[in-house]
């Protein structure tokens, strides 16, 4: 497979795991955090951990939408779903997070809920447009990779005058939640630098992410998907630290430009406005870390069209989601991991999520008892 | 000699089912008999009987059950009926039985098209010929629209099992060698590269297929080395082996690169955030043999056409926890687990 093969060539990551082992200052350790579940995910299932030295550990970051929505954004959904002639369009890993009360979506749609899986915001304008007289939500999360296709939609149902289409929406920003983190040190969460993600990147550029070097002295390396990216990433995040170095570097410049992506980004600044704050499992609120509609896309916001109340609601007390999220705590540290919470029970969107950490660990590495 | 005329005209296959069709009256006498007895036709439908009866020989028997609700019912190198043979020929097959009678049992939509039930049954008779079975009894129902997907199917099937042979998934012994019979994931693809919503450009066809001709193949070549076969249908791959490791109280090691998968299939498995690993095969035989008669099956797989792509993918290892892990190309292990819920795309 052209451009895909040479990213998982085996040879060459035992090349670059044998240039990490000889790069591995003894005196020191390396924490690094791949923010995004993405990382995570190609960590795990390449069992990249194990090429590491014993001194470099990988940090799974918040970089999952699904993982770090809060539970009250989810009871939201499933209000506006109940209400009659409603059909809530949603990405299908959304279906299983558990919500207050043991609700789910799919629990909601098994109780006769409009509630469908769409594979993009596209196919819920077609759903709108097919049912005019259905009002069709479209549930929008994810980073900023997910943000341009909704406002997109957006722009295709005022230019198709459909009056039965809105978005509920939670889209939100990574260099916010890398603030976050950052800012935390009341944990005792020392991370020495982190693997940012490509396909963020490719619609913002670097240039958010100059506070993590400027402010907090930290690298950050953005880097690609495949497995060779991301040893490449933590290479030069190695060679960064060890020449006492905080620079913000791209690995990935066969697609990320400095600048990310112009045109989405002014499609963004044209539909979306920051919010204040917004709630994030295990972050807690962050200032100026989502996005909602601007006034003068009201008409298709779900949340005002609807006047939807917003609602707080707590996680399940031994759920360690937030800790795990925020890299206080790995997944074997929460006593629900592997035993009431496996991936066909979540208890907590760590679980839920395919590329969260606690589905990661348990799905690709639960046998490696030194994560325990 | 004079024909009797019937007063009867042709099923038009421009039309569609009706709730008449399931009624047990004259418009559903018509409908088996112009649609599925004229695809399947065979000595003992022509009966026209309730049962049929028939003789199974010396040996042992073999029997199966299995339920067809694929969507969408045509697919790039199949199509529902072809499948419904296909796989409970299989079931049998993966016992060393030769699959010999099957019943067919369909539950149709209202308003679902008659020329596409017509297809499906050709598709159902030309499959069952080929694979020398003959689909003896079946039943048909029809449903109000909405209480069904256009057309499942159930079919049910006999074997006959020579004395000797006793394969079974409780047999995998630490040191077994593990083969697939071909690459993985083609025909799960190629559904999903039709489905609505997900429609993507992509030449790959189902390998739906009877197996049981490779399957003489090789119980003549590994006799009572082979431990047991199977079809890795839903759940892929690592479904398949997750349950024979419960079975058996065994762990398997996969080895990443010797699993033979399509670039195509792995690109779309790619573009999906799909593991191949999981993905259903419908013409596929996983098989566990004693060390010492790997290659000997392995060369008899080959052999044949449907395992011209075999591939010796592991071995069976003691672990207590029962657990499948695969070493990857970088030389990591991870494990390969069972598909929690339904495989998904991811969102980003």
């Amino acid at each position: 497979m052209k451009y895909v093969d040479e990213f998982r060539d085996g040879r060459l990551a035992r090349g670059v795991a044998e240039t990490l082992h000889r790069l591995a200052r003894p005196d020191r350790t390396y924490r690094l955090m791949e923010f995004c579940g993405g990382h995570t995910h190609a960590i795990s299932r390449y069992g990249l951990e194990d090429l590491l030295p014993s001194n470099m550990r990988m940090i799974h970051g918040p970089g999952c939408p699904v993982c770090v929505l809060p539970v009250g954004r989810i009871d939201m959904a499933i209000e506006l779903a109940r209400r009659p002639k409603v059909t809530l369009c949603t990405y299908a890993d959304l279906m299983r997070v558990p919500a207050s009360g043991g609700a789910s979506l799919m629990k909601a749609k098994a109780d006769g809920a409009d509630i469908r899986m769409v594979y993009s915001t596209l196919d819920a304008i077609r759903i709108a447009e097919a049912e005019p007289d259905r009002e069709v939500i479209f549930f929008a999360i994810g980073f900023e990779t997910t943000t341009p296709p909704t406002a997109l939609a957006i722009k295709l149902a005022i230019k198709n005058r459909l009056t039965n289409f809105s978005v509920f929406c939670n889209h939100v920003l990574t260099p916010a939640a890398m603030r976050a983190i950052l800012g935390n040190r009341a944990e005792g969460v020392e991370i020495d630098g982190f693997v940012g993600p490509s396909h963020v990147s490719a619609v913002i550029g670097l240039q958010p992410y100059r506070f993590v070097a400027a402010q907090f002295g930290k690298p950050v390396v953005v880097a690609g998907f495949e497995p060779l990216d991301v040893l490449q990433a933590v290479v030069m995040l190695v060679r960064q630290l060890n020449e006492g170095r905080g620079e913000i570097e791209n690995q990935y410049g066969r697609a990320v430009a400095a600048e990310g992506n112009l045109l989405a980004q002014a499609e963004m600044r044209e539909i979306f406005e920051l919010r204040e704050s917004f709630e994030w499992r295990g972050l807690g609120e962050v200032a100026d870390s989502a996005l909602r509609l601007r006034d003068a896309y009201a008409a298709f916001d779900a949340e005002r069209r609807f006047a939807l109340a917003a609602h707080r609601a707590k996680d399940n007390p031994a759920c360690e989601c937030g800790a795990i999220l925020r890299g206080a705590k790995r997944p074997h540290d929460c006593r629900l991991f592997g035993t009431v919470c496996t991936p066909e029970t979540p208890m907590g969107s760590c679980m839920v999520s395919s590329e969260g950490a606690c589905a990661a660990q348990w799905t690709y590495r639960r046998f490696d008892e030194r994560a325990a | 000699m004079a024909t009797v005329k019937t007063y009867r005209r042709k099923l038009d296959l421009s039309g569609r089912v009706d709730l008449s069709h399931g009624a047990g009256g004259r418009a559903m006498a018509q409908l088996i008999a112009e649609i599925f007895h004229s695809a399947l036709d065979n000595e003992w439908l022509r009966r026209g009987d309730d049962q049929s009866v028939f003789e199974i020989g010396a040996g042992r028997l073999a029997m199966t059950t299995d339920a067809f609700v694929v969507s969408p019912l045509f697919f790039p190198g199949g199509d529902i009926g072809s499948l419904a043979i296909h796989g409970t020929v299989n079931d049998l097959a993966m016992s060393g039985a030769r699959p010999l009678y099957l019943t067919a049992s369909f539950i149709i939509e209202e308003g679902f098209p008659l020329a596409d039930l017509a297809r499906i049954a050709q598709s159902m008779g030309a499959a069952a010929r080929d694979a020398g079975v003959f689909v003896i009894a079946g039943d048909t129902k029809v449903v109000e629209r909405g209480k069904a997907d256009g057309v499942f199917i159930t079919t049910a099937g006999v074997g006959r099992l020579p004395h000797g042979l006793e394969l079974s998934g409780d047999k995998a012994r630490p040191g077994d060698a593990v083969l697939i019979s071909g690459s993985i994931g083609d025909h799960g693809v190629a559904v999903m590269s039709k489905r609505e919503n997900l429609e993507f450009d992509c030449e790959i066809l189902s390998d739906s297929a009877a197996l049981h001709g490779l399957v003489e193949g090789m119980t003549a070549a590994a006799g009572a080395s082979l431990r047991l076969m199977r079809d890795p249908t839903r759940g892929g791959l690592a479904a398949t082996l997750n349950e024979i490791a419960q079975q058996s109280g065994v762990g398997f090691r996969l080895e990443e690169e010797a699993i033979p998968v399509k670039p195509e299939v792995a690109a779309a498995c790619e573009l999906l955030g799909l593991d191949p690993l999981n993905v259903a095969n419908e013409g596929k035989l996983v098989a566990v043999v004693a060390p010492e008669a790997a290659k000997a099956l392995l060369d008899a797989m080959r052999a044949h056409p449907l395992g011209r792509d075999a591939a010796i993918i592991g071995a069976v290892v003691a672990n207590e926890r029962r657990f499948v892990q695969l070493k990857s190309s970088f030389g990591g292990s991870r494990i390969v687990d069972w598909l929690a819920g339904e495989q998904l795309p991811r969102i980003c």
